[in-house]
């Protein structure tokens, strides 16, 4: 028991102090509600019942503060809000809102702590909930984490309902009525009579009510929208080149902003010289900013054209000029002054791996750009005491502090007009691109700017995923896993990430061993270690965090010791498996892909699993080694999210991770040299094309307890999945990404 | 310099002729349906018709344009779609729906020159296309859609 106080203690300090070495505030602060930031300037005549429901005489409008960056956050958050408050999808428009506390994210506290998801212990939920007051205490309103459903799952459904029960208390008022006689739907109370009363009739009387607080949420099986195929409400304008993106910005007079800065991420501006680039044509403003220059032009096309006519001197790279130091220190890191963690730790692995084995493995995975569609790019307009900025972000408070400070102006003086988002896999947690139009638009007091990135600026100053390395050594008996032992090395994402928003991240940092330790499987000595490297290029959360190569260790290890045990790959996982959701998972791949079959000649199959964010996911992939190459024929995918909201959006987030994650694996990494990344475009960092893209086959299942969800889960088994079917199929161990290194992909 | 965009003619003085169309459309006439992504013809999310040809707008200089510039804001609207949108709209292809413009672009020429493409048409046609989200399964069901729903008349 000392000991798990122990971590009890350390894991509020780490998630408190992650967020702003917030210990010090009593709880009694977060109980206060925050206040609603809609009642800031309502229109006469309005009613803003909740922070999330806004009625006025003319319309319904629901705000969704969750970033939308492709994921579907705005319509899975507009149907949370639609299906209490009785209104259709098709009846109301959507708002992201201001940046305000009173949108924290509640669920952001339950991956903050060193509990598996599947523990349900006191000790683990305990901690979960103190977590939960410093998050709200500091506001944070972030999207990230595969957070956005269960942190709204609940909060968004009660807003829908407050709102309705106040409504219809204010038809009960006017027309003398009992609330018990009356219904709603589709946007109106209905009276006894059948007359229907429309919401926007009923907004001014609601406004002087005190919010009715005592509803009860319905069951999922009343639910009209909620676990039905729904229509997204971005999809006719995204069909139809009608969305509007933070890129596509264009207030009147805006002039167009393009940037240059060190190849070397962080390096210094030693000198410049703009002669040449300030005589071309449309180029109003040659601006020096921190570690680059920017150039203020008529035309996004000529500002391009003048940052690269700029002659720059540039200072060195802050971190290992080329691959080899990068990956030394890597290799240097597995030592116990830099054991940053041990959460898992089972039988003796020691005593068991005394004598050596030859069950002993080295695994990589490199650093990954993000490298979303969209150019990162900022709209910003200094005005008198004031900014306005338009942009797509994750991290909308910080984004107005940053802004704040920068331009002068008090934070609540920075107005953030948050724009959809064309894609970011955790790009857009990132906000230096605001930083820099902030100062490009201070160089031009009252025009607007929007600064654009070229994508070869984007990609090469992308805060890429972490590079990563293990360690892994077993030993089997009698046909079983018997030890497993891995140690992973990595710089800290959250250290680097956080520290550009200026939060120190004392204690362990999770991510260096997520989706390692945390795995539902029981073996007799079972050890999962982390290792903090020293800070090298900056990096940043990338779509499933430390999973994301955590994963591929942790599967890779385990499938080489079943194979030297000589037992069947899905079966052995499914022996050691101990969680009953995640059991499922395996054995529904297993059902789909009909696993006992033999795949046929030069093919192979695949399986692996891997539990992230709370949900098990597990693929059984099947490839053909022909003469052109590896062709990836089929992919099962099992998952299981507790509850699916919407089965469409579902199924293509799943395909679209599995393809994300193979995508990768196949061909994708930012090496250094020089200091300076050499992948500038998507020439050198391809993906996954169309027509190498398999067959996937999707279930989702709903046996686990709680909501969670799934745009990050199904990335981490793609890769191990793919690499285990490379053995299968050609005998050959892939133990470093991206594949291509080793083997050709048709 | 005269270009014919969506049916409109548009006389446009004192324009580098080595300017990108892209940047033309979207920076100089407002037309941003056609997105940037790489500037190198590497992601197609630029594609837009010259004479009902898919061509990369990055990479064409707006003084060789040789034809009738059609983009994604002339090939139909949310109120008249025309059927390659009406078939992205009933799969639901679009995740961020960046690269969507220039798949549709990609996919409405393919079908105007053949009309019932093979699985593999499909895929050659539509691999210059890159899409960051993963919506490849879901673009190869809406190009059949398309195909079958333009082949009915």
């Amino acid at each position: 028991m000392g000991r798990l106080k122990t971590i009890a203690r350390r894991t509020f300090l780490i998630g408190s102090a992650a967020i702003a070495g917030g210990v010090a505030f009593g709880v009694y602060k977060y109980k206060t509600p925050h206040d609603n930031p809609l009642l800031n300037d309502l229109p006469e005549g309005a009613a803003a019942l909740t922070p999330y429901v806004l009625i006025t005489a003319q319309s319904i409008t629901l705000i969704t503060p969750r970033a939308d960056k492709g994921q579907g956050a705005t319509s899975v958050q507009a149907a949370l809000i639609a299906e209490e408050l009785d209104v259709e999808l098709d009846q109301i428009r959507t708002d992201p809102g201001a940046p305000s506390p009173a949108y924290y994210n509640t669920a952001l506290a339950g991956d903050a702590v060193p509990f598996r998801s599947t523990d349900d212990s006191l000790l683990a939920t305990t901690t979960r909930s103190v977590m939960d007051a410093p998050i709200k205490f500091l506001g944070l309103q972030i999207t990230g984490g595969s957070t956005t459903v269960p942190d709204g799952y609940e909060k968004l459904r009660m807003a829908g309902a407050v709102a309705r029960e106040t409504l219809k208390a204010a038809a009960a008022q006017i027309h003398g009525l009992d609330v018990a006689a009356l219904i709603t739907e589709r946007g109106a109370v209905i009276l006894p009579d059948g007359t229907r009363v429309p919401y926007t009739a009923l907004a001014s009387t609601a406004a002087t009510l005190d919010p009715v607080q005592d509803v009860t949420l319905r069951a999922p099986d009343q639910w009209r929208l909620l676990g039905k195929p729904m229509q997204r409400v971005d999809i006719v304008a995204k069909s139809t080149g009608t969305q509007n993106y933070g890129i596509d910005q264009s207030p009147p007079g805006m002039l167009h902003g393009a940037i240059r800065l060190n190849p070397a991420q962080g390096g210094e501006m030693l000198g410049f010289d703009a002669t040449e680039a300030e005589k071309m044509r449309g180029v109003v403003k040659i601006v020096p900013l921190p570690g680059g220059i920017g150039v203020i032009a008529d035309n996004t096309w000529r500002a391009f054209q003048a940052a690269l006519a700029v002659d720059v001197d540039w200072g060195p790279a802050p971190y290992p000029a080329d691959m080899a130091g990068h990956w030394s220190a890597l290799s240097e890191s597995f030592t116990p002054d830099q054991q940053d963690s041990r959460f898992r730790n089972v039988g003796d692995v020691d005593a068991a791996l005394a004598e050596d084995s030859d069950l002993r493995f080295e695994y990589r995975a490199p650093y990954l750009a993000h490298a979303p569609l969209e150019p990162v790019n900022a709209t910003v307009v200094v005005g008198e005491g004031r900014v306005d900025v338009w942009t797509g972000t994750q991290i909308p408070r910080f984004v107005q502090k940053n802004v704040a400070h920068i331009a002068g102006v008090e934070t609540e003086n920075v107005h953030i007009h948050a724009l959809m988002i064309g894609g970011s896999f955790g790009h857009r947690l990132e906000d230096d691109v605001v930083r820099h139009a902030t100062r490009l638009a201070m160089a031009m007091p009252g025009t607007p700017i929007k600064l654009t990135y070229s994508r070869e600026e984007d990609m090469t100053h992308d805060y890429p995923r972490q590079i990563a390395m293990a360690r892994g050594r077993g030993r089997v008996k009698g046909g079983q896993v018997e030890s497993f032992d891995l140690g992973i090395a990595m710089p800290s994402v959250m250290t680097s990430q956080m520290g550009r928003q200026g939060l120190p991240v004392p204690g362990p940092d999770l991510q260096i061993v997520a989706g390692a330790w945390d795995q539902p499987f029981d073996i007799p000595n079972y050890r999962v270690t982390g290792y903090r490297a020293p800070e090298l290029a900056p990096i940043s959360s990338w779509r499933s965090v430390g999973a994301s190569s955590n994963g591929f260790f942790h599967d890779c290890l385990l499938d080489e010791l079943i194979h030297a045990a000589g037992a069947d790959p899905l079966a052995e996982r499914l022996r050691l498996c101990n969680h009953t959701p995640s059991r499922k998972v395996l054995e529904a791949v297993g059902e789909m892909s009909n696993w006992g079959g033999t795949p046929g000649p030069r093919r192979g199959r695949g399986v692996a699993f891997c539990l992230s964010f709370g949900v098990p996911c597990a693929q059984v992939i099947e490839v053909s080694d022909t003469d052109a190459g590896i062709r990836i024929d089929r992919v099962y995918v099992a998952a299981d999210v507790g509850r699916i909201l919407d089965p469409v959006n579902f199924e293509g987030l799943v395909k679209g991770g599995v393809i994300f994650g193979l995508g990768h694996a196949m061909n994708c990494e930012i090496t250094y040299s020089d200091g300076a990344a050499e992948q500038e475009n998507f020439d050198s960092f391809p993906g996954m094309r169309l027509y190498q893209c398999p067959e996937i086959v999707v279930r989702g299942l709903e046996n686990a307890d709680n909501i969670r969800g799934i745009g990050e889960p199904p990335v981490p088994p793609a890769a191990p999945a793919l690499a285990n079917a490379i053995f299968a199929a050609t005998g050959t161990r892939l133990r470093e990404m991206p594949f291509n290194r080793f083997v050709d992909f048709a | 310099m005269k270009l014919s965009v969506n049916g409109t003619e548009h006389e446009i003085n004192d324009l580098e002729p080595d300017m990108p169309l892209l940047w033309v459309l979207r920076d100089e006439l407002g037309l941003r349906g056609p997105k940037y992504g790489c500037g190198i013809a590497q992601c197609g999310a630029c594609t837009v018709h010259i004479d009902g040809e898919a061509v990369r707008s990055c990479q064409v200089p707006a003084g060789g344009v040789w034809g009738a510039i059609t983009t994604i804001e002339g090939l139909g609207t949310p109120e008249a779609p025309h059927p390659v949108q009406a078939a992205w709209i009933a799969h639901q292809v679009a995740q961020c729906g960046y690269c969507q413009s220039g798949q549709m672009m990609q996919a409405a020429s393919l079908l105007a020159e053949t009309p019932t493409p093979s699985d593999a048409e499909i895929d050659d046609a539509m691999s210059g296309n890159l899409c960051r989200c993963g919506t490849y399964p879901r673009i190869r069901e809406a190009v059949k859609t398309a195909a079958a729903k333009l082949s009915e008349g």
